[in-house]
């Protein structure tokens, strides 16, 4: 696959417009996870725009995104920087071997209160 | 009244109490929930990816079960509600998603967003309405109490249409009526680390000891949430900071159904 390939299809995968972006920062300012991440939201959104992926793909920051939508709600830009970091996610975990969780680690990490719900979204969020 | 009503997976294992409660209150203000046939998880966050399709399925089949069962869908877990309420957003306003979902489905009557999807927080407020439940307790709840919105509930806002995002009142109000003092504390909208717990525990530890202390400085002397991984979170990760309950519990303590 082609680097413009690969850039096109985050740009799909995210359906946002990351060049309405104004650097703001507003976006990370208001990120509760942005101490855990080593590529912040604001700069998922100018990284993508600028063709910088390969900085993206190696992030971090996709295993601590909350999916919180706090960041979508305080864009002044209708950007949905979110949706960029879950592009990136699902562009990572959906290559062979990219899961982000292994089943045989999951018995040690239960306990006995852990609801379904909880099972279930870290699996679709970081397994494929 | 009888609504279509989708319990969740969660709400038939770990949070049987949410569960429970809620329908006992919701008989005792003469609403039937009636659970809908053959349910699926509805896989618990929406997925954001563009060309995803088979993720929401489930969410598409429940919503065109109560099309034609009084057009109006009643959740009550926050995840449940989140990713139904967005994904039939896509059934009505996505023509891409939309058309391939019913492509998939075969359904004899095209799907196009057309069921309200409600969630127990609303149905309270909007069909039985505040006064009314006021009128029906008989335990009032006489303490302070701290409401935890989270996330799911309220955003993304243009969507969920839930409530003022930065400023929800609806829960402060639902404690009113129940004869509770709500506490407004700065951290009840912020998440509490969600699904990130299992990946790494040390992020959900920090939010929730944060909004639990938020909520005690305040002066709560309980918190109360509508979705079962915040309570865990809370509970859990959050240390034995303050006592944290499903909402419907303290509809049903005052409504004297709990038993
Ligand atoms: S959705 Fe992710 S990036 Fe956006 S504010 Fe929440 S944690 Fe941060
Ligand atoms: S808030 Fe919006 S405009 Fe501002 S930096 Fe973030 S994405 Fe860009
Ligand atoms: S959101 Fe949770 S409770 Fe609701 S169906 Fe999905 S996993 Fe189950
Ligand atoms: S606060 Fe956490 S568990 Fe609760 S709704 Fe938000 S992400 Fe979900």
């Amino acid at each position: 696959m082609t680097k413009q390939e690969r850039i096109d299809n985050l740009l799909r995968l995210s359906g946002t417009d990351v060049k309405k972006c104004m650097k703001c920062g507003k976006c990370s300012g208001r990120c509760p996870a942005f101490n855990e991440m080593d590529i912040k939201p604001h700069q998922f959104v100018s990284l993508l725009a600028q063709g910088k992926i390969e900085i993206l793909l190696g992030s971090d920051a996709i295993w601590n995104c909350l999916s919180c939508m706090a960041c979508v709600e305080r864009c002044p830009r209708g950007v949905a920087p979110a949706a960029v970091v879950e592009a990136v996610r699902d562009t990572v975990v959906r290559a062979q071997g990219k899961n982000g969780l292994k089943a045989e680690d999951i018995p040690q990490i239960v306990d006995e209160f852990i609801p379904q719900q909880l099972l279930v979204s870290a699996y679709r969020k970081y397994n494929k | 009244m009888k609504i279509c009503y989708y319990p969740g997976c969660t709400l038939k294992t770990k949070a049987k109490e949410l569960d429970r409660t809620a329908r006992l209150a919701a008989a005792a203000l003469g609403v039937e929930m009636e659970e809908i046939e053959n349910w699926q998880c509805c896989g618990a966050v929406y997925p954001m990816g563009t060309d995803e399709i088979a993720t929401k399925l489930s969410a598409v089949r429940a919503l065109d079960y109560a099309k034609h069962n009084g057009g109006k869908l009643l959740t009550l877990c926050s995840a449940c509600h989140n990713v139904i309420k967005r994904t039939n957003e896509d059934m009505k306003s996505n023509a891409d998603i939309a058309f391939r979902a019913n492509n998939y489905l075969k359904l004899e009557e095209t799907y196009a967003g057309e069921t309200e999807v409600i969630h127990y927080l609303e149905m309270l407020k909007n069909e039985v309405g505040f006064d009314n439940i006021k009128k029906a307790v008989v335990n009032p709840l006489n303490r302070k109490i701290g409401a935890y919105y989270g996330c799911l509930l309220l955003r993304p806002s243009g969507i969920m249409a839930f409530d003022n995002p930065e400023n929800p009142t609806i829960i402060e109000d639902f404690i009113r009526a129940l004869g509770g003092t709500p506490v407004v504390y700065p951290f009840r909208n912020e998440c509490c680390g969600a699904y990130v717990s299992l990946k790494n525990s040390e992020l959900p530890k920090k939010k929730s000891e944060k909004i639990l202390a938020s909520a005690k400085e305040k002066g709560a002397e309980e918190v109360i949430t509508a979705c079962p991984l915040c309570l865990y979170n809370l509970q859990v990760n959050g240390g034995d900071i303050l006592p944290v309950k499903y909402f419907t519990e303290l509809l049903a303590e005052a409504l004297g159904v709990k038993a």
